[in-house]
């Protein structure tokens, strides 16, 4: 088996507001492997944002170490990080984070933008992408002229685009319809089981947790459970139970 | 991310908010177009006076009596000192071939006010008693009839000379002048020409004068006399033989006149003698002086206009603050965030300048319909100033708002609502 693609070893991470000091995370160690999907759960409050910003090299801890893909990226200075975000990690947002008056296809190509290369390869991966997602034949619309779920698989697009390590999701279907929703969570799946792709989703949202193979639990900036899921659900194919009876499955 | 995505994304920017582009330019466009008029405006101008004082001639010499009360420089005889005066005694000296090689002709003039009267209208003007040589020296020909002449010079005889505008005063129109008798200082003399319209000079207005022999002013007119019974002159026109000989005329004549009036080694001199170079290079200092100042009007509003700039790109960073945070969350390093905003903000400044000098050249076009001798020049100094400063104005003023969205983090850019 191929080595993780995320290692936390003992990751805190200590904010300081005025001469108080908060601790939203206290010795986290986690690993994922490639073409795991899993999920992390936990309440408002309890780290799971200083979490996903670290995993997303957004963040720096300020004690522990993290690798990503083999490499050490904790202490990195930011330009190194932007150079990491922008090659091994795909961002896709609750809300969609797409640039307003930009096609599609524009949309899709920034991080290739800053990959420094040139617009025919842009372009050409973009619609590639585009069409991965189902979107191939609205590439030439402006968000606006999207439907939500539209919009997130631009995002998608955008966040596949130049073939990241992990896909890191927060709240994706937060602001979707449950029938959207679940077609974005269909999407993430086949992502994961078609091309390996190693999906993370943020979630308060039991019923999207049990659409992934595993769930950590986060509390109080520690890990508080971490539990294979038993019987992934195909997205599309459960119907969403009522709340008691998830919360006494999950 | 490279200067032509830079830019590329910067006109994508501007594009997408053409009002608030339009408007935030409007500073720069203002800036830019005064100081390209006010600057061309100043060059034609000072174009138009050297025209005027080559029209006189380089090679000519004026010496005046008594001493400018400021040094060389300093223009009109307004502030001359009493002293023994110019007389005719002193202009004869001076055509000494001997004494003075250089000199090429002399011409002295007694000029004073005095009224004209013709029929029932009169008036006051510049009466000038002058030698026939004037005509040459001076560039000055009658239009109808004839100027002074040597016959008239040696008779002190009574007839003059009118200038345009003097006879389009006293006279009705279509009058024909010439042959008519007017009175000076209740003098009666024979008009025997009228003079061509010159227009107003370096030196004031010469179609406002009247020109009758200087015999007849001295002894009838302005009757003065010197020291030794001999008349005044009020100046002496001096032409050297050639214009790079005007420095020795000069030479000669302060020597010449020294000596007439027992000047002591050491001591100032009692008259003065300005060369047309002189006269030339003080108003082109006054009128360069003046085209930097109207410059510097200009540029405050380019300065307006670049706070102006700032203002705009200070809100378009905080309406574009979660742009911002995803940039940088799919990979834009800090210098990609600078770079995009500082060239959003120059490309602003310079379309704006450029639009501006549009502007200005139009302006300086406009300034022939004050005097149509004037002729308007597009100075290309003015452009060049004009487009650098207008980008580094763009550059200055937006490199606040830039590096504040270049330090925005990426985490709070991104949930900023």
């Amino acid at each position: 088996m191929a080595g993780p693609v995320i290692r936390l070893e003992n990751v805190a991470r200590l904010y300081r507001l005025g001469d108080e000091e908060v601790q939203a995370l206290r010795g986290v160690s986690l690993s994922f492997y490639p073409g795991d999907m899993l999920s992390v759960m936990g309440p408002s409050g309890s780290g799971k944002s200083t979490l996903m910003n670290i995993l997303g090299c957004l963040d720096r801890p300020t004690s522990g170490s993290y690798w990503l893909d083999g490499e050490e990226v904790g202490q990195l200075k930011d330009s190194r990080l932007a150079a990491i975000r922008n090659r091994k990690i795909g961002f896709v947002f609750q809300t969609f984070n797409l640039l307003a008056r930009t096609t599609a296809l524009a949309n899709c190509e920034l991080p290739l933008i800053y990959s420094g290369m040139g617009q025919r390869e842009r372009r050409e991966r973009a619609t590639a992408a585009l069409a991965q997602v189902g979107l191939g034949e609205r590439m030439h619309h402006r968000p606006n002229e999207l439907s939500g779920g539209q919009q997130q698989r631009v995002a998608i697009a955008r966040a596949l685009i130049n073939r990241p390590a992990i896909i890191l999701a927060d709240e994706p279907t937060g602001n979707l319809d449950s029938k959207s929703g679940v077609e974005i969570l269909r999407l993430l799946q086949q992502l994961n089981q078609q091309q390996g792709i190693t999906v993370l989703i943020v979630t308060h949202d039991p019923f999207v947790a049990r659409h992934t193979q595993r769930i950590v639990r986060v509390h109080d900036g520690q890990v508080v459970g971490d539990d294979a899921v038993a019987q992934p659900l195909v997205a599309g194919e459960a119907v969403r139970p009522s709340d008691a009876a998830l919360a006494a499955t999950v | 991310m490279n200067l032509y995505e830079s830019f590329r994304l910067a006109l994508r920017a501007l594009t997408a908010n053409k009002l608030r582009a339009a408007l935030t330019m409007l500073g720069i466009i203002i800036g830019v177009g005064a100081v390209i008029t006010l600057m061309s405006a100043g060059q034609a101008v000072q174009n138009y006076v050297t025209d005027q004082f080559r029209g006189i001639g380089s090679n000519l010499l004026f010496i005046a009596p008594g001493q400018f009360a400021s040094n060389r420089r300093g223009g009109p005889a307004s502030a001359s000192t009493g002293g023994k005066g110019l007389t005719n005694g002193d202009a004869e000296a001076l055509r000494d071939p001997l004494a003075a090689p250089d000199i090429a002709m002399v011409a002295p003039e007694l000029t004073g006010a005095a009224t004209i009267k013709y029929g029932s209208e009169s008036a006051l003007f510049s009466v000038s008693g002058v030698l026939p040589e004037y005509s040459t020296l001076r560039n000055a020909y009658p239009e109808v009839g004839s100027f002074i002449n040597e016959q008239d010079q040696a008779a002190g005889s009574r007839v003059v000379a009118l200038g345009p505008d003097v006879v389009k005063k006293l006279f009705p129109e279509n009058a024909y002048p010439v042959g008519a008798i007017v009175r000076i200082d209740d003098v009666a003399f024979k008009v025997v020409g009228v003079m061509h319209a010159k227009g107003g000079s370096g030196f004031g207005n010469e179609d406002n004068v009247a020109f009758i022999p200087l015999s007849t002013a001295q002894t009838r007119i302005f009757p003065s006399r010197g020291g030794r019974g001999d008349y005044h002159v009020s100046l002496v026109y001096v032409q050297a033989v050639t214009e790079n000989r005007s420095n020795a005329a000069a030479q000669e004549i302060k020597e010449i006149i020294r000596r007439r009036h027992s000047i002591k080694p050491g001591d100032e001199d009692d008259f003065s003698v300005v060369s047309q170079a002189d006269i030339l290079s003080s108003f082109t200092d006054i009128l360069g002086a003046l085209t930097v100042f109207l410059g510097a009007i200009g540029a405050v509003s380019l300065l307006v206009g670049g706070i102006g700039i700032m203002n705009i790109m200070l809100v378009s960073v905080t309406e574009r603050t979660r742009e911002i945070g995803l940039r940088k969350a799919v990979g834009a390093r800090r210098r990609d965030i600078l770079a995009q905003f500082l060239v959003e903000s120059v490309v602003l400044a310079v379309i704006g300048g450029i639009i501006g000098i549009v502007l200005g050249a139009f302006g300086s076009q406009a300034i022939s319909l004050f005097n149509k001798d004037i002729r308007p020049v597009l100075s290309v100094n003015a452009i060049i100033l004009a487009t650098s400063v207008s980008a580094a104005v763009g550059l200055f003023f937006g490199i606040y708002p830039a590096a504040r969205a270049a330090s925005l983090d990426p985490i709070a850019a991104l949930r900023y609502e």
